[in-house]
């Protein structure tokens, strides 16, 4: 793995380097690499560097549940996520999944954010590498025509009398 | 800058200061316009960078405690399974809005005698008609004329265009016989009055970096200011002072740099919205008014409405709009007026929400189990993007005097101002259409051909819609404003915003609150000579 440029910074001190760490192994199990759609995980250096220097108010949510997770990990692996098992970690994942909802919250909003404006996922998604403006899409006007049946049904609304009239 | 004392002051520079600021302006009395927050500069707003989608969730986060910027209040919300959306800054809520813009139905202004529930209000559809086509005129509305569930009316523009989303959904209400339509919107759909048309950006909710979507700061403001309304920026209205008599005199504020001020006022207008408004009210004590300004009915603060939301989502085979194009498309009122068959009075509106950015279906995907942790995260990613479309309902909330607005006894802004609390709990009435609403939905979707259905009812983070808090009235102790917006209590008081709505109906309410705001500016102007009889 290689080292990551500016951790310290981004999350105000919040989450240590080995929290970091554990928080990247994590990410890299929800978002691993594929060869099939030619993506990378969201542990690759760039993916993992944005979404480390995009934590902001949730760092304190992030490190209860890292540093739970770690917890965990040394209990039942008597080691750092980092070091535990790949084949091991999935189970653990499971587990702790359905125990810290603001915890999996704010990790996914953190992790989808910033993968899924990465260059190389956007391409197989088949989205154009762009911002929406300046030059926005194309949306078709479609089939006015389907409106007919609506046309034919006519009037819905409930008329009020003029006994149920009050004007100023 | 304006000296005192000016002859017009208004509080907040939202949809219904806006409007209300420019019709006065052709009086060429001395108008100024107190706002907490600041301009904004489209050239910032998201959806000019790659990371758009992400500012959702930070500095054009919907909900003014998560944004947390200078110009924002906090919103104690621990008691209420909605929580309050705004946005504070010129062009108020507008600048986030997506832009729908239904008005009211001739029967939503006379809930009482046609279904016996809530008040009547003092006016109606045909008397407000002339202020919403005035209030059309200057937003600009695209939609089309002939829908079988309103009164005859036109519209600025053709409608946004219905794309594969509005076809899929049209389809399935054809084949179930539904009431749908070309949905009303405050998006240009083709130049107008120098504002450009869409170009589909798909991000109307955090502000248009176009142009096209019809805020207040990019189309009543610039006419206003050109009138020559004074407009402050950065000036947080702390309370509404009061003379002897029981007349208002002026307010004390903070200015940008932070420093108490005061401006004198022949007429104070409030427009800060149905939290706002009776926040400022109620911060407003004196002598004369112990229990908050204006409000000897005690009703100020009471009768909070939401709209409780629902939003069903149909998963497709097919692909839809996905992030393309706004929000806006179609909508159905097939279930809005009273059907006692139905199990509850009066209805909803379903508004078509077009698609979401990969993110938001990552997000959903992840969260709700459909896109799972590990390798198969990108062929169930893959199998949802662009591929989710469906709709929101939005259902009438009955004014209810235990859902308030009060002041919260330890939360204060950055003035130390003290900030609303909320109470709100979801009537009975609104549960049961909900369950209607998510279930008849859930069914339209399957009928348009989707494999799988996420529903959330209701949606927690929508309180967008604020009313009801300063209602109008004709009885004094049965309101807080008269039947043209004057406090029945305090003569040179005036309220414009959606506090002053009698009941909330089940469509979206900017359209109506600006009509409003027009109505009671020209009810003034009449009036000029024995304003304060
Ligand atoms: C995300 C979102 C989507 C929405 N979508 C729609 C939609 O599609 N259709 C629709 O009809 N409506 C929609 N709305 C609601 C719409 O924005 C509001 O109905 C409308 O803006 C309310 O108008 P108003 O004049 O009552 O108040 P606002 O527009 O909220 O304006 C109030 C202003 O007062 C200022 N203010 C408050 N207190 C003070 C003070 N003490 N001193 C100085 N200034 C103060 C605030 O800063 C604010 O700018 C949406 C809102 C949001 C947030
Ligand atoms: S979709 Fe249209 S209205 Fe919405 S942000 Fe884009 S250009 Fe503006």
């Amino acid at each position: 793995m290689t080292e990551l440029i500016s951790t310290d910074n981004a999350t105000n001190g919040i989450l240590s380097k080995d929290l970091l760490a554990g928080l990247r192994v994590v990410v890299g199990l929800m978002i691993p690499e594929s060869h099939e759609y030619q993506v990378p995980g969201a542990d690759d250096e760039k993916i993992f560097n944005d979404i480390a220097g995009s934590i902001g108010d949730e760092a304190e949510i992030l490190k209860r549940g890292l540093d739970n997770l770690e917890e965990l990990a040394q209990e039942a692996f008597n080691c750092r996520l980092v070091n535990a098992a790949s084949e091991d970690l999935p189970g653990l994942m499971a587990t702790f999944k359905s125990a810290d909802r603001e915890f999996i919250k704010a990790l996914t909003s953190l992790v989808a954010s910033c993968y899924y404006r990465d260059d190389r996922v956007m391409k197989s998604l088949g989205m154009e590498r762009r911002p929406p403006f300046p030059n926005g899409f194309e949306v078709e006007q479609g089939d006015w025509s389907l409106l007919d049946p609506v046309r034919a049904r006519g009037k819905l609304y409930r008329d009020v009398t003029a006994s149920e009239k009050n004007d100023t | 800058m304006q000296k005192d004392p000016v002859d017009v002051l208004i509080i907040g520079a939202g949809a219904s200061g806006a409007a209300v600021a420019f019709s006065l302006a052709e009086t060429r009395m001395k108008i100024v316009c107190l706002e907490q927050g600041d301009w904004t500069n489209p050239a910032q707003y998201p959806s000019t960078g790659r990371d758009w989608e992400a500012r959702h969730f930070g500095d054009f986060n919907i909900n003014p405690n998560k944004r947390r910027a200078r110009a924002d209040y906090p919103i104690n919300v621990t008691d209420s399974p909605i929580s309050v959306a705004n946005f504070n800054g010129v062009g108020g809520g507008t600048v986030l809005y997506a832009g729908h813009f239904p008005r009211f139905h001739p029967s939503d202004f006379r809930v009482k005698s046609l279904d016996g529930v809530a008040e009547d209000w003092p006016i109606d559809y045909d008397f407000l008609e002339p202020y919403y086509n005035q209030n059309d005129r200057m937003m600009g509305v695209s939609g089309l004329s002939g829908d079988p569930a309103y009164p005859p009316k036109q519209s600025s523009m053709p409608p946004l265009p219905l794309g594969k989303s509005g076809q899929t959904l049209a389809r399935g209400f054809n084949k179930l016989g539904w009431h749908w339509w070309p949905s009303d919107s405050a998006i240009a759909s083709q130049e107008y009055d120098g504002r450009p048309g869409c170009v589909n950006l798909g991000a109307c909710t955090s502000g248009c970096a176009e142009g096209a979507k019809a805020s207040t700061d990019i189309t009543y403001w610039p006419a206003a200011i050109r009138a020559g309304v004074e407009l402050r920026t950065g000036c947080r209205v702390r309370e509404i002072t009061v003379d002897k008599k029981g007349r208002a005199t002026g307010v004390i504020y903070y200015d940008e740099a932070g420093t108490e001020q005061v401006l004198k006022a022949h007429v104070v207008v409030l427009a800060c919205n149905g939290v706002g408004t009776p926040r400022l009210l109620l911060n407003s004590r004196s002598e004369s008014f112990p229990d908050g300004l204006a409000n000897t009915s005690g009703l100020v603060g009471r009768n909070l409405m939401f709209h409780p939301y629902a939003s069903i989502q149909g998963i497709f085979d097919e692909e839809q709009d996905g992030y393309r194009g706004p929000g806006n498309c179609i909508w159905s009122q097939e279930f809005y007026e009273t059907d006692a068959s139905r199990g509850f009075v009066r209805g909803y509106t379903y508004e078509i929400v077009r698609g979401r950015g990969p993110v938001a279906t990552a997000i959903a995907g992840m969260l709700s189990g459909r896109v799972a942790w590990g390798a198969d995260h990108h062929a169930q990613i893959r199998s949802m993007f662009n591929r989710v479309t469906g709709m929101v309902a939005i259902c009438e909330d009955l004014p209810e005097e235990h859902n308030t607005v009060t002041l919260d006894p330890i939360l204060k802004d950055a003035d130390g101002i003290p900030a609303p609390k909320i109470n709100y709990t979801l009537s009975e009435n609104s549960r049961k259409m909900l369950s209607h609403a998510v279930s008849r939905a859930t069914e339209l979707l399957i009928t348009a051909g989707a494999r799988d259905v996420m529903t959330e009812a209701p949606i927690g983070a929508g309180g967008w819609h604020l009313m009801g808090t300063a209602r109008m009235g004709t009885d004094p102790e049965k309101s807080v404003v008269n039947e043209w917006g004057r406090s029945h209590d305090v003569r040179n008081l005036f309220i414009v915003d959606g506090s002053i709505f009698v009941t909330s109906a089940g469509v979206n309410p900017t359209r109506t609150i600006q009509a409003l705001a027009l109505y009671v500016a020209d009810s003034m102007k009449k009036r000029l000579d024995n304003l304060f009889d």
